[in-house]
């Protein structure tokens, strides 16, 4: 992973700058030095590339958070913001001239409002633990990516995050009303509002997806919604991936809208029964399907879903009868990405395609998998095309993450053709940051970098990240005084 | 000036010396000065693909056929935009227009999933796509969506389509005052009855859409009356006429308008000083209100209000940092300055 040359003058300056954070913070241990604490910090979840950086900073409020960007946009310093440092995306991976920002610390909530249905939180809380903040009183914060259990709310935001129930409910950017930006000079600044309206622009729009380059959201107000009365999934079993495809694009098409549908094809399911011994069905590819309501109004919904389902050659049509049987249902899916671990080293995609064109997606998939010789599993969030193909590789095999990574970019590039994009959830980040091209044209770029010029002229807030680094050579060159042109 | 295609639009736009008034039907708009840039020439739906619940449009399809051809398939927008006779898709995105049903589907901005759109120097530029989910860049469909007009012309939009529900029943509750209105309101969406739409009429009158299959209505309707028994007998009506009614207000309104996004927690004290014929929506957080025009609403923290009929007034003013965003995007995306006077 190529990444820009770290600035040598700022490393000699390593001490001095971090005296004068200390001096900015109630607690002088908030500014990490040491290389053996740093160490921490040097990957993300995209753990394949790695490098600690100058100094971690974990301050505690808002105002602390502006006083250190306000000095490490005095001192000409790269800033990395990093909630709980769980992006698939490389979107907190640090240079060794780059002062981390940390959420860790900033986990409070600052009001529940059940009359307005609003809860306001510091940054750094995490995603399930808005939801159990508000629970008793019969809500919850819908977004839910499956690291929810240790992926803070600002790492959200700042990849617009989506889940298996966004079908319903939507993702990040559909469930912030409001938030909390410190721009890079250190100015404060709330965005949204009521109904997430601000005055005039969409600010919050745009800062929410941003990959933390426009600014750090310190706090957010978010979206609750009350608890629905039930749920109930169904599992059903297909003779192949082609035909479990196109039952989606059915169920959608007859205005049935599940909570969720989720998609496993035969070498995912098998990694799962070793992993966890689920009880799924002998079968080419399974589709989960979830409703929500009262107990009528599953059953409404189920009947439905089982006339479409039984038009597609289905082997299965298993419906859960309890709580036991809805958890046994959904541990294999839950389980996938641990269970896929077990047997390989692979590589998750994350691109999207249009619903309609899921059965050929998966058919070419397969294609390009067998030419480059390399093993693909599909577990995917089937209802919004948002697919999930694993790569499956050997690390200690040489040339083999080359060739995985090579394939990779290959079924980006198809999603992209058949009208879908490189990533639905998980963000560009250093990851898919130089296919960019692929997807959007120069001016396309050049649109959205001159947003990033506004909020950040001097581009030292998450700067490697997201576009091709050949593209943004100029604008980040600039900031050492090189030549820019 | 009326471009037949968007490379048309692009030439006149890097042509153009003096001010332009990007408009579509022009139902929309607010006064300001400037050569009229009309873009109903770049009509027509260029893609819909039910199943996949997405349409692709030119800005100035009229919205009465995106309508017409989304309803032939069973489909909607969700957001639920007014419909004023000669509006096109380009402007409901370019003003965000979004009506009742924002509540529990989004507005306008939620359901757009691309956008291409002409700066103020002739680039064109495409931002998002045709699919549900991607974080793929910045989200420029949020900028552009209500931007007025403001950073580009928008060419093109792709929208997030929804099935018509099969169903769809009022429930009515006649009688409460202010306060009750918004205690009945906040009842019904803290429960699990998946209400579609909340507001009062203008004649008074608390109104509760539920939508859905038959059976899961039935049982709501039931389950939501029960709740609401504290306020009332709530009467269930077939159908949602009324909230073509909270839809159309702005549309039927006389004399000076304010359109009051606040808190629903705020609503009753604005009620409160409220001087003329009104209506609330979206579960109290919009509030229309007809006003004389010396007359302006007095604020509570967050909230915000704006004079769309009448002479143009927003409050409370942008803060220092918004206003200097804002000035840096206008000036990024249209240095000239030739999309003038429409913010």
């Amino acid at each position: 992973m190529q990444m820009p040359a770290p600035d040598a003058g700022v490393i000699a300056r390593r001490d001095a700058i971090a005296a004068r954070l200390s001096a900015a913070l109630a607690d002088p241990a908030a500014v990490i030095t040491d290389p053996t604490e740093t160490r921490a910090y040097e990957c993300d979840a995209l753990s394949a590339y790695r490098c600690p950086p100058l100094m971690v900073v974990l301050p505690s409020t808002t105002r602390e958070v502006s006083a250190v960007l306000r000095i490490c946009h005095e001192e000409n310093v790269p800033v990395v913001p990093r909630g709980a440092g769980t992006s698939l995306a490389g979107g907190s991976m640090p240079t060794s001239d780059a002062v981390i920002i940390g959420l860790a610390r900033m986990n409070a909530i600052l009001e529940i409002s059940a009359e307005d249905r609003l809860v306001r939180v510091q940054t750094g809380r995490t995603n399930l633990s808005v939801t159990g903040a508000v629970e008793g009183q019969g809500f919850f914060y819908a977004p839910d990516p499956s690291s929810q259990l240790a992926c803070a709310i600002g790492g959200n935001i700042a990849m617009n995050s989506g889940g298996a129930h966004c079908l319903k409910y939507g993702v990040t950017t559909n469930n912030l009303l409001g938030a909390t930006v410190v721009l890079m000079d250190g100015s404060v600044v709330e965005l949204g509002g009521p109904m997430g309206e601000g005055a005039g622009l969409d600010l919050l729009g745009v800062i929410c997806g941003s990959e933390g380059q426009l600014g750090i959201v310190t706090e957010a107000t978010l979206r609750i919604l009350p608890k629905p009365a039930g749920a109930r999934p169904v599992l059903v079993a297909f003779d192949s991936p082609v035909t479990a495809g196109a039952c989606v694009a059915a169920i959608i098409r007859s205005g049935i809208l599940p909570v969720a549908i989720e998609f496993m094809d035969r070498p995912c399911i098998a990694a799962t029964e070793d992993f966890c011994g689920a009880g799924y069905p002998d079968c080419e590819a399974l589709l989960i399907i979830e409703v929500e309501g009262t107990a009528p109004e599953i059953e409404e919904q189920l009947t439905l879903i089982r006339e479409i389902a039984e038009g597609f050659a289905l082997l299965e049509f298993r419906e859960s009868g309890s709580d036991e049987e809805s958890r046994r249902i959904w541990l294999g899916r839950k389980s996938a990405f641990g269970a896929m671990g077990v047997i390989s080293d692979y590589m998750c995609l994350d691109g999207t395609v249009p619903v309609s064109r899921l059965p050929d997606t998966l058919a070419g998939i397969g294609d390009l998998a067998a030419k480059a010789g390399l093993r693909v599993a599909n577990v995917f969030h089937a209802g919004d095309g948002n697919m999930h193909p694993l790569i499956l590789y050997d690390a200690n095999k040489p040339g083999d993450l080359e060739r995985c990574e090579a394939l990779g970019a290959e079924i980006l590039r198809l999603c992209v053709e058949v009208g879908g994009c490189l990533t639905g959830e998980h963000g560009v980040g250093v990851e898919k940051r130089e296919l960019m091209g692929s997807q959007y044209a120069p001016a396309d770029l050049e649109a959205q970098m001159a947003v990033k010029d506004v909020f950040d002229p001097g581009w030292l807030l998450n700067a490697a990240k997201v576009f091709p680094l050949a593209v943004s050579e100029a604008r980040r060159g600039a900031r050492r005084g090189q030549d820019a042109a | 000036m009326r471009p037949d295609s968007e490379d048309d639009l692009a030439a006149m736009i890097r042509a153009a010396s003096g001010p332009l008034r990007v408009t579509g039907g022009g139902t929309r708009s607010r006064p300001a000065a400037g050569e009229v840039l009309d873009l109903r020439g770049l009509a027509g739906i260029t893609l819909y693909e039910p199943e996949a619940l997405t349409l692709i449009a030119r800005a100035g399809t009229p919205l009465a056929e995106v309508e017409a051809a989304l309803a032939a398939e069973g489909q909607m927008l969700a957001f639920e935009p007014d419909p004023r006779p000669g509006s096109t898709i380009g402007g409901v995105a370019a003003t965000n227009a979004s009506g009742p049903r924002r509540l529990s589907a989004g507005a306008c901005r939620d359901a757009m999933l691309g956008v291409r759109f002409v700066t103020g120097t002739g680039e064109i530029v495409r931002n998002g796509g045709r699919v549900m989910k991607n974080v793929t860049g910045y989200d420029l469909v949020k900028l552009l969506a209500g931007s007025r007009g403001t950073l580009g012309a928008i060419t093109e939009v792709a929208l997030k389509t929804a099935p018509i529900p099969p169903v769809r029943v009022t429930l009515r509750l006649d009688g409460l005052d202010d306060a009750r209105t918004m205690a009945a309101m906040m009842a019904a969406l803290s429960g699990p009855y998946d209400v579609t739409g909340a507001g009062r009429l203008p004649e008074g009158g608390v109104v509760l859409r539920l939508e859905g299959l038959p059976g899961s209505v039935e049982s709501r309707a039931k389950a939501l009356s029960a709740a609401l028994k504290p306020y009332g007998h709530a009467e269930i009506v077939q159908g949602d006429a009324d909230f073509a009614t909270l839809r159309d207000f702005a549309m039927a309104a006389q004399g000076p308008l304010w359109r009051i996004v606040l808190r629903p927690s705020q609503a009753e004290a604005m009620l409160a000083q409220l001087p003329g014929r009104h209506a609330v929506d979206w579960g109290g957080a919009l509030i229309w209100a007809e006003a004389p025009p010396d007359w302006h609403p007095a604020l509570r923290p967050g909230a915000r209000a704006s004079r769309v009929i009448g002479a143009p007034a927003m409050l409370p003013e942008p803060d220092a940092v918004t206003a200097r965003l804002t000035a840096g995007l206008r000036a990024k995306f249209d240095p000239r300055g030739i999309f003038g006077g429409q913010a």
